[in-house]
């Protein structure tokens, strides 16, 4: 910073020259202002009051943070979102990974395949969810065609309580798997070939190269891929309300549903703002935990 | 201000009376009304309203022939139409902000009435419709549907829309199925629940009964039953009447019929679902709305064409009531251009246009005329049975949803309710903890 030259310029200098660079950035904070700052602020603020739209709002302080934590259908839905989500990131990581691998060795068609095998990423979530409610249904879908086909019984998939959120999965994974393996792919083209030449002298096997040389050193791949599909996850909306609309019952009914349900069907403004915050503080804490698991790869890779 | 219902219904009969002598006259129609002196469709010319429909073959009718009220009238119309569910959102924030961008607004009774008639959001038509200047001979409240005229007119006499669809539930019912097993049509209750025993039938494939399962889409099924079983939705207080002995015989009777009658996954059935199934002939009956006769009657979407019954519900233990919804259009309370609104609202509801409605299949009139109308013209496909099952079921058509504002809540509640039992809970103490969570948003939405 002091560089001779530049001590030898007058002290007002600087100053003015402080006060330009936050002249500069004044757009982009009002920008950020409006359309963050200030939502964020008066969703907090809303989610003090008792107000559903049409009526007179009253200030209750916390009663609507007190209400939530002991709605069972509420903490329900964050159990489900959860069980979504790990279900929603786990399968698509390994099978994308798996992908990625058949994908970076050279065979014949491997462009070909490739993109078919991405198609699924380009398709409109809600289409996608359409058809695969029509697959899934019990007396007339494809899946359980094919399953009574092989001689195996049909299933209820997403007309059934336990095995809704497994089937909405299944259509997640279906649709991001080749998400991760374009990602992972991206990685695997990166790694130099000198660690499994000189690996492959000391008579390790396939697998040993994979353990001990892929895997870390596309880890922070991983990790990234991780972070995209758990944002992707815990957001997840579309793909739930257009396939079972969180039932049967409220058995797939996930904090996103149950947010949309108290503000735009049943227009409880208050008590939706107090789901925004504590889903806001859940994302954040994911988000910390993302990060700090990021860091770590990071060095391990280094 | 207000008048004691008597009154109204006296004024109502007088206004219909008046209109129906005129109807009689051959040729007396629209083209009487300028001979009349009094009414005259020309009177707003060069005014311009805006109209707020809901995207559906009915708002699509409206749209196509919107020119032919701007040249009856003079009348420049601007609508918009959106889905439904967007629609009633939009319809909420804008009534709400108090100054909407519209002058007529379609309401759907079963969801949206107590909660406009709380809000004040429409205006009163008594005026326009005692006035003899104001109100085309063509407006004959005679004609009229009871059950729709009891959804647009408020407790205490108001009358806060006209009505133009009616959707009373029905069963429809797979003859060549009930032939096979030589079951009739149910004449009860309990025979319904007999005849579905009958005709389940798993190994084929076929299902006894079907009908909406999905939270939410299932609560008219129910309340179908349970106005049969003499039930009510609440009492005069606006304590909920929904865990009464009545309202758990009802439950029990879904509970049998979806669970042991029904097919897999029933639970997470809507229309949709139970249509497809019905439509592919793997299903005896399927309790819902009337206006599924086109699909069921179309050879590229159906196979049981031509096998099709429409049954009116059967008499409960208590009553012979066919669940109703319905919609209608009403004038914004806050609109400067009421007139013009108002002619708009009686074009929507004339005899040409309900005609056309039940020609376009685009759904059930409220007005009885239209279906004398639309099956003298020879264009006119829906099934003979089916006009006579809608007439009959109108006849004794009530409300399928309580009349509150949080109707949504209440679906979804009760809907999950429902659901449970399908999935084996227990109807008494399923309801019990339903209605107990409700009380309090129900109590709370009357007091504020």
């Amino acid at each position: 910073m002091s560089t001779p030259a530049l001590a030898a310029r007058p002290a007002g200098f600087f100053l003015r020259r402080r006060r330009t660079y936050r002249l500069l950035t004044l757009p982009a904070v009002l920008v950020i202002a409006a359309v963050i700052v200030f939502p964020w602020l008066f969703t907090i603020y809303m989610s003090g009051f008792d107000w559903k739209i049409g009526s007179v709002a009253h200030f209750v302080g916390l009663s609507n943070y007190t209400g939530l934590a002991t709605n069972q259908r509420f903490l329900e839905a964050i159990v489900h979102t959860f069980y979504f989500t790990a279900l929603a990131v786990v399968f698509p990581l390994l099978l994308g990974t798996a992908a990625a691998l058949v994908f970076h060795r050279e065979f014949k068609g491997r462009g070909v395949l490739r993109a078919i095998f991405t198609m699924p990423m380009m398709a409109t979530p809600v289409a996608v969810a359409l058809v695969w409610t029509m697959m899934f249904h019990p007396q007339q879908g494809v899946l359980n065609y094919l399953l009574t086909s092989v001689g195996l019984p049909p299933s209820l998939w997403v007309y059934s309580p336990t095995f809704v959120i497994p089937s909405l999965v299944m259509v997640e994974v279906w649709h991001w798997t080749p998400l991760v393996m374009l990602i992972v792919l991206g990685g695997l083209a990166a790694l130099p070939t000198e660690p499994y030449e000189s690996a492959r002298l000391d008579g390790a096997t396939e697998w040993q190269l994979f353990r001990h040389i892929t895997l870390p050193l596309i880890a922070p791949f991983l990790v990234v891929a991780a972070v995209i599909r758990t944002i992707d996850a815990v957001k997840a909306f579309d793909t739930i309300y257009v396939i079972s609309q969180g039932g049967p019952g409220t058995a797939s009914e996930t904090i996103n549903l149950y947010l949309y349900l108290q503000a735009f069907a049943f227009y409880n403004v208050g008590n939706a703002s107090a789901v925004v915050v504590v889903f806001f503080i859940i994302i954040l804490a994911l988000a910390l935990l993302l990060l700090h698991v990021r860091q770590r790869t990071k060095w391990v890779a280094a | 201000m207000s008048d004691h219902p008597d009154t109204l219904r006296r004024r109502l009969l007088q206004a219909g009376a008046g209109a129906a002598a005129l109807g009689a006259v051959p040729g007396a129609g629209l083209l009487s009304a300028q001979a009349q002196g009094a009414f005259d469709w020309k009177k707003f010319k060069g005014e311009k309203i805006e109209i707020f429909l809901v995207k559906s073959p009915r708002g699509d009718l409206l749209t196509k022939y919107h020119k032919e009220f701007e040249d009856l009238t003079g009348i420049t119309v601007g609508s918009e139409m959106i889905p439904e569910q967007q629609q009633r959102q939009k319809a909420v924030i804008e009534l709400n902000s108090g100054n909407p961008s519209f002058d007529v607004i379609a309401l759907s009774y079963h969801v949206q009435k107590r909660q406009f008639a709380k809000n004040n959001w429409l205006s009163d038509l008594r005026g326009y419709i005692n006035d003899k200047s104001m109100a085309a001979p063509d407006l004959d409240f005679a004609d009229f549907a009871k059950g729709g005229l009891q959804y647009a007119v408020e407790p205490d006499g108001r009358v806060m829309s006209l009505p133009l669809n009616l959707d009373p539930w029905v069963i429809y019912y797979n003859k060549e199925l009930f032939a096979a097993k030589n079951v009739a049509y149910p004449k009860s209750f309990p025979e319904l629940v007999e005849a579905a025993a009958k005709l389940n039938d798993p190994g084929k494939g076929v299902a006894g009964f079907v009908g909406r399962g999905l939270k939410n889409a299932n609560v008219p099924v129910w309340t179908s039953f349970l106005l049969g079983y003499g039930g009510t939705f609440t009492d005069s207080k606006g304590k909920l009447m929904t865990d009464t002995p009545e309202a758990i015989e009802s439950a029990r009777m879904y509970q049998t019929l979806m669970a042991k009658y029904g097919p897999q996954g029933v639970a997470g059935f809507n229309w949709n679902e139970s249509q497809s199934l019905f439509l592919q002939g793997k299903a005896a009956m399927w309790l819902d709305g009337i206006g599924f006769a086109q699909p069921l009657e179309d050879p590229t979407k159906s196979r049981i064409v031509g096998k099709v019954g429409y049954g009116v519900m059967p008499p409960g233990p208590k009553a012979q009531i066919s669940a109703l919804f319905a919609d209608g259009e009403g004038i914004v309370a806050t609109s400067k251009k009421k007139g013009p609104a108002w002619y708009y609202v009686q074009w929507a509801s004339n005899k040409a246009n309900q005609t056309r409605m039940l020609q376009a299949a685009a759904g059930a009139p409220v007005r009885n005329s239209a279906y004398a109308a639309a099956q003298a013209s020879s264009d006119f496909k829906a099934p003979k049975e089916w006009v006579d099952c809608m007439l009959k079921s109108a006849a004794i058509a009530q409300p399928g949803l309580p009349i509150i504002a949080p109707v949504t809540e209440f679906r979804d509640v009760f809907g999950v309710a429902l659901t449970n039992m399908i999935n084996g809970a227990d109807p008494a103490s399923e309801l019990k903890k339903a209605t107990a969570e409700f009380q309090p948003v129900l109590d709370k939405s009357e007091k504020a």
